[in-house]
């Protein structure tokens, strides 16, 4: 197991589990199950402690959590008869951005988000969860052909952002993250999107577009990471947190704002500690989604769409002064 | 001389008189070329280079002088101003930034609208202004042009918008995300009501601009060697770890890459714009 900074008063308690069990198994004569009760209360505890008051900064630290569940792991916990599918039709196939055919409690639809990594090799295969432009269309192709048969459509977001390469500038990063907010806008089918990781600007919005757009309770998003920012505004790298505290990142602050429309609660210790509670709370969430969404007309769930959109802004609306 | 020369003329005289501190003997120096120009010839030149054609950056006022019919245009939403919802401090409060860019530049924020008629022809535009925080999308960015493209829906009239910026507005954060959004999602409604809508592209626009409302044209046009990208150069080159080739996100390589549609000089720009919004709009039997 990976512990972060804020992590360390767990990290001991898991060590002391972890030698316990090993004696365990060297002498199985040896009782150690009260000792591991009393040390799986504590485990309890001190995680209910550590994670009552959590910074901005914990949170998108969380987030980023080496262990934190991807995309393919809720596919294969949440969804049957997944019959992943591949490619743009045009460029090639990004591994950054999966997705396929799928059922969830016997209703077919279109699941699909950005993919992170588990190991050095993984991580670089998917690019960090960073799409291309190929990337972007493979997630509208998948979208459209989900149009096309009346299937709803759920995205998973988890990227730290659309890839800065020089080949997406060639291949139209930012014509294919338009395309995608405009395409999505007008899906005739339901859209439930769920941002189960990071939420990093136009590269989570680029599939971002839903009836529904929900977070995760440990997942941020924004329009930039906190670092970038801290660089750009405070011209060093030394201001993450300040910068994470100033965005209003967190999922209790987007919520407020009104510009996500649910927090999905995670497990004591967050979505890591315990994914399959965590699969079984997502799953919940999106039945309840698509119970809700899928009786409405789809000409008003698309104007609904438009206008809840519309209405995202802050500003002062002065009868013209003098 | 045509009449949409004239109407440039007297707008640079006007915007000459205006400045009665600056003498006309103040000189400007090409920043591509280093040639030398008086500010009044820079003016008759609309603001771009006679040696070397360098298009030097202009905002809402000088990009509507050059477009409008002379008096045809009447500004719209000019009373939708900031607000520092979140109470955002980096280096200076927010709120204090707001204030010091409305002084500087006499603008309320980095969009300005106007309702007009270009040889005749109606049109609505929505120009970014650079001057105003790096011509930073925020709310009102957004709001604007959702009003704009009503007013357009409403009255039947084509729309423009003129981007210049160097992204989203940080200090509004997931606000100004959520502009891309919005902007995007009010298109489809212009779309639907099969008005055309052109978006030109200026020096710079990036980031979120780019990845919005300034790709998403009918018709999709810019100026000679306009920085046109999602991520910034810097961005990339410390990601990719080389240089970039010359001409990189240049407006030129765009074009070359499929993504605009035509590339047009700003002394051609009022005709070509007229020919273009007669082709989408003209009464056939
Ligand atoms: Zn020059």
């Amino acid at each position: 197991m990976q512990f972060l900074d804020f992590e360390k008063p767990l990290e001991e308690l898991f060590h002391q589990m972890d030698k316990l069990k090993e004696v365990h198994a060297k002498n199985d004569k040896v009782d150690v199950s009260n000792a591991i009760k009393e040390l799986e209360d504590s485990i309890e505890i001190t995680r209910a402690k550590v994670y009552e008051h959590l910074t901005p900064w914990q949170r998108v630290q969380l987030s980023r959590h080496p262990e934190r569940p991807y995309t393919l792991f809720y596919i294969s916990r949440l969804f049957n008869n997944f019959v992943e599918i591949f490619g743009d039709r045009q460029v090639k196939d990004d591994k950054a951005m999966v997705g396929g055919m799928a059922e969830i409690d016997g209703i077919p639809v279109m699941v699909l988000g950005q993919q992170k990594g588990t190991n050095t090799k993984s991580r670089q295969m998917r690019n960090f969860g960073m799409a291309n432009p190929e990337g972007y269309r493979k997630a509208l192709r998948m979208m459209k052909l989900a149009e096309k048969f009346n299937r709803p459509i759920i995205t998973l977001i988890d990227t730290p952002g659309a890839y800065p390469g020089l080949e997406a500038e060639e291949r139209g990063q930012g014509e294919a993250i338009a395309r995608n907010l405009f395409e999505m806008t007008n899906l005739k089918v339901p859209v439930i999107c769920i941002i189960i990781g990071e939420g990093a600007s136009g590269g989570a919005l680029g599939i971002g577009i839903g009836d529904k757009v929900a977070m995760l309770e440990n997942t941020w998003y924004t329009v930039i990471s906190p670092e970038s920012c801290s660089s750009i505004l405070w011209h060093n790298w030394e201001n993450k947190e300040k910068a994470a505290e100033q965005l209003k990142l967190t999922s209790t602050d987007m919520k407020g704002f009104g510009l996500v429309d649910d927090v999905i609660p995670e497990p004591l210790g967050g979505a890591h500690a315990k994914p399959d509670e965590m699969a079984t709370i997502l799953k919940q969430y999106i039945l309840g989604a698509l119970k809700e969404l899928t009786p409405i007309n789809a000409d008003k769930r698309i104007n609904q769409r438009i206008d809840k959109f519309s209405k995202m802004g802050f500003y002062e609306d002065q009868v013209a002064h003098s | 001389m045509s009449t949409w020369f004239k109407r440039i003329k007297q707008g640079i005289q006007t915007a000459t008189h205006e400045k009665k501190e600056a003498p006309d003997g103040v000189w400007h120096k090409c920043p591509e070329c280093r040639t030398t120009a008086t500010v009044k010839e820079l003016e008759q030149h609309l603001y771009v280079c006679h040696k070397c054609g360098y298009h030097n950056r202009i905002n809402s006022k000088e990009y509507f002088n050059i477009i409008f019919d002379e008096g045809s245009e009447t500004l719209l939403f000019e009373n939708i101003r900031p607000v520092d919802k979140l109470g955002f401090e980096d280096v200076k409060p927010y709120s204090k930034r707001i204030i010091d860019a409305q002084k500087a530049t006499g603008l309320g924020d980095a969009m300005t609208v106007a309702a007009g008629k270009i040889e005749g022809q109606d049109l609505v535009v929505a120009c970014m202004n650079f001057n105003f925080i790096g011509g930073s999308m925020g709310s009102v960015v957004g709001e604007k042009i959702s009003r704009g493209i009503d007013y357009a829906i409403e009255h039947k009239m084509p729309f423009m918008i003129i981007s210049k910026s160097g992204g989203a507005r940080m200090m509004e954060s997931a606000f100004s995300l959520m502009q891309m959004a919005k902007t995007s999602a009010k298109l489809t409604r212009l779309d639907k009501a099969r008005l055309p809508y052109i978006s030109f592209m200026t020096d710079p626009t990036t980031g979120g601009v780019t990845a919005s409302y300034a790709m998403l044209g009918d018709i999709n046009i810019a100026e000679p060697k306009a920085l046109i990208g999602f991520a910034g150069p810097r961005v990339i080159k410390e990601t990719i770890k080389r240089d970039l080739p010359d001409g990189f996100q240049r407006s030129e390589f765009l074009l070359e890459h499929g993504f605009l549609d035509f590339i047009v000089e700003r002394k051609d720009l009022k005709a070509r714009l007229s020919t273009t919004i007669n082709w989408f709009m003209k009464a056939t039997a």
